[in-house]
C-alpha cells in the first residue's frame, strides 16, 4: 500500500512535468510557464507536512532536472524543490496553530504558501546557477522570470491545488496524519 | 511511507509533525552530490546515462502529449506576447463563428504543409539532406535555458552535434539524442556560440545568444577583425565548423539591426535579429549525412524525398 501510494505520487509528479514542457508552452508568457511540479510539492506540503514534501520535492526536482529538454546541471531543481517542500510544510504548521489542530489551510493561506514557494523555488534555482556558473541569463532577466513565475503559479493555484490536495488527502487520510 | 509511523511520537501539541533533520540533511546532501557530479563531469558526466533513461521513458509521452494538444493550441502561439494574442483574438472575433472552426482546422493542416514545403525548399537551396522533425517540448524560462525537444532521435539518424534548421534559417544544434527524441540547444541560448560570416564583406564573427526568446530574442555579434564595421541590414550566415559539426556552413542566421562601438572595447558589437521566429517553431530539419537510413523519409538535397 505504501509502495502504491509512492508510485501514485510519482505518477502525479511525472504528469506535471510532462504537461509543463509539452502543453503549457502554448500558454507561455515571455517563455515562463506555470511550475506544475512545484505546485504538486506545495500541495503535498500543505496536506502532509514538511518531511514528506521535502522527499517528494527531491523526486520531483530530479524529474525536472533529467526530463528532456532540460540541460542545466542536474540537482538544481531537486535542491530548489526540497527547500520549497520544507518551507511550505513549515507554513502549514504555522497555519495549523492558527486554525486549530490539523486544520486544513484556508484559501488565502494556500495562495500565500504558493506565492512564497514559487518565489523561493525559482530564486534558489537561479542562485544555484550563479554559484555553479550555469546561468544563461542576466540577473535582470532572472528577476523578471521569477516574478512572472509567481504570477503564473498563483493564477494556476485555484485550478490545481484543490485537486492535488484532495488526491493527497485521499491517499493519506488526515486522521492518520494529524493526531491532535 | 515508513517515515510516518516512526514519526508519530514526534507529534507536537498542535498536531503537526516536526520534520526530522536527518531526512532533510540526507536530501540536501544528495542534491549537492548530484550537482557536484554533473558539474565536474561535463560531457562525460555520470548523470548523462540517467538523463538518457529519462529521455527514453518520457520522450514518447511528451511526443504523444504534444500531438494531442497541437490541433487545439497550435505551436505557432508559443511565447506570443499578450498584445499579439489580443490582436489575434480581435481578428478572430470578426469571423463568423461557424466559419472560424473550419478555418482553424484546415488552416492548421495548411500551415503544416507550408512548413514541410519550406523544409524541402531549404534542403535544395542549401544543399543538405534533412531529417524532418517537429518540436514536442520546450524548456521553461524558469530553467534559464533555451532548449527544445524534437521528435526525431537516433532511430532517424539524429546524433549529437548536428545542425538543426528550419525553412527560415538556423535554429540550433543537437546536444543529446535518445532513440525517439533529441534535445536541441537554440542559438538564442545564453551559452550558444555560432561562427558567422557577415554581409558582402564575408568577415568572420561570433554570435552569442542572450537567453531571451520571443519578440526580444536577439543575438550579439562580435567581429574577429576589429577594423570592420558592419552596417545595418547586413545578412549573417553561418561560418560552418570543421567537418560540419556542430554547424554546417552557409545557413542564414539573421540580419544586423544595431551596431555599437564603445571606446572601452576595441571590437565593434552588432545586434542580430534572427530570421527564425522562435516563438512559432514547429517543423524543423536536422542536417544528416546523405546516406542516412532511418525510421522516416529524408528530404534529400536534390529535393527528393526518400
Amino acid at each position: 500500500m505504501t509502495a502504491l501510494r509512492a508510485v501514485l505520487a510519482l505518477a502525479m509528479v511525472s504528469v506535471a512535468v510532462v504537461l509543463q514542457v509539452s502543453l503549457f508552452p502554448h500558454f507561455a508568457w515571455e517563455g515562463v510557464v506555470p511550475n506544475l511540479a512545484l505546485l504538486v510539492v506545495v500541495a503535498a506540503a500543505l496536506t502532509r507536512g514538511p518531511e514528506f514534501a521535502a522527499v517528494l520535492g527531491f523526486a520531483a526536482g530530479l524529474f525536472v532536472d533529467l526530463a528532456p529538454p532540460a540541460d542545466h546541471i542536474a540537482g538544481r531543481w531537486a535542491l530548489a524543490l526540497v527547500v520549497v517542500g520544507y518551507v511550505a510544510g513549515r507554513i502549514r504548521s504555522d497555519i495549523s496553530t492558527d486554525t486549530g489542530a490539523g486544520g486544513r489551510p484556508g484559501a488565502t493561506a494556500v495562495v500565500i504558501a504558493v506565492a512564497a514557494s514559487s518565489f523561493i523555488g525559482t530564486s534558489v534555482f537561479a542562485l544555484s546557477g550563479l554559484l555553479l556558473d550555469d546561468v544563461g541569463a542576466s540577473v535582470g532577466q532572472m528577476l523578471q522570470v521569477i516574478l512572472i513565475a509567481v504570477v503564473w503559479d498563483v493564477l494556476l493555484t485555484p485550478l490545481v491545488l484543490p485537486l492535488v490536495m484532495a488526491v493527497f488527502g485521499r491517499l493519506w487520510p488526515p486522521q492518520r496524519v494529524a493526531v491532535a | 511511507m515508513g517515515l510516518r509511523r516512526s514519526g508519530l511520537d514526534r507529534e507536537r501539541r498542535d498536531g503537526v509533525r516536526r520534520p526530522r533533520l536527518s531526512v532533510l540533511a540526507a536530501l540536501l546532501l544528495a542534491c549537492a552530490v548530484l550537482m557536484a557530479l554533473d558539474y565536474r563531469g561535463g560531457q562525460s558526466s555520470p548523470v548523462e546515462p540517467a538523463r538518457r533513461v529519462m529521455g527514453e521513458a518520457l520522450g514518447p509521452v511528451e511526443s504523444a502529449t504534444a500531438s494531442g494538444v497541437r490541433p487545439f493550441a497550435g505551436l505557432s502561439e508559443l511565447f506570443r506576447s499578450r498584445d499579439s494574442l489580443r490582436d489575434e483574438v480581435d481578428r478572430l472575433e470578426q469571423e463568423n463563428a461557424d466559419l472560424r472552426s473550419k478555418v482553424a482546422a484546415s488552416g492548421f493542416d495548411r500551415s503544416r504543409l507550408e512548413q514541410l514545403e519550406g523544409l524541402t525548399r531549404a534542403a535544395t537551396t542549401w544543399g543538405y539532406a534533412l531529417a524532418p522533425a517537429r518540436v514536442i517540448a520546450l524548456g521553461p524560462s524558469q530553467s534559464f535555458k533555451r532548449t527544445v525537444t524534437i521528435d526525431a532521435g537516433t532511430d532517424a539518424g539524429v546524433r549529437p552535434d548536428q545542425t538543426v534548421l528550419c525553412s527560415d534559417g538556423l535554429v540550433g544544434r543537437v546536444i543529446r539524442a535518445t532513440r525517439t527524441t533529441a534535445t536541441v540547444l537554440l542559438i538564442l541560448d545564453g551559452e550558444s556560440v555560432v561562427g558567422g560570416r557577415i554581409g558582402v564583406s564575408r568577415e568572420l564573427g561570433f554570435l552569442r545568444g542572450r537567453g531571451e526568446v520571443g519578440e526580444a530574442g536577439r543575438l550579439d555579434l562580435e567581429l574577429v577583425d576589429h577594423a570592420v564595421t558592419p552596417s545595418e541590414g547586413d545578412a549573417v550566415v553561418s561560418w560552418g565548423s570543421e567537418g560540419g559539426a556542430p554547424y554546417v556552413e552557409r545557413i542564414p542566421i539573421g540580419r544586423v539591426t544595431e551596431v555599437y562601438s564603445s571606446p572601452r572595447e576595441t571590437a565593434k558589437r552588432a545586434v542580430i535579429e534572427p530570421y527564425v521566429d522562435f516563438s512559432a517553431l514547429d517543423v524543423v530539419g536536422v542536417v544528416v549525412p546523405d546516406d542516412t537510413e532511418g525510421d522516416r523519409s529524408l528530404v534529400r538535397a536534390d529535393g527528393g524525398v526518400r
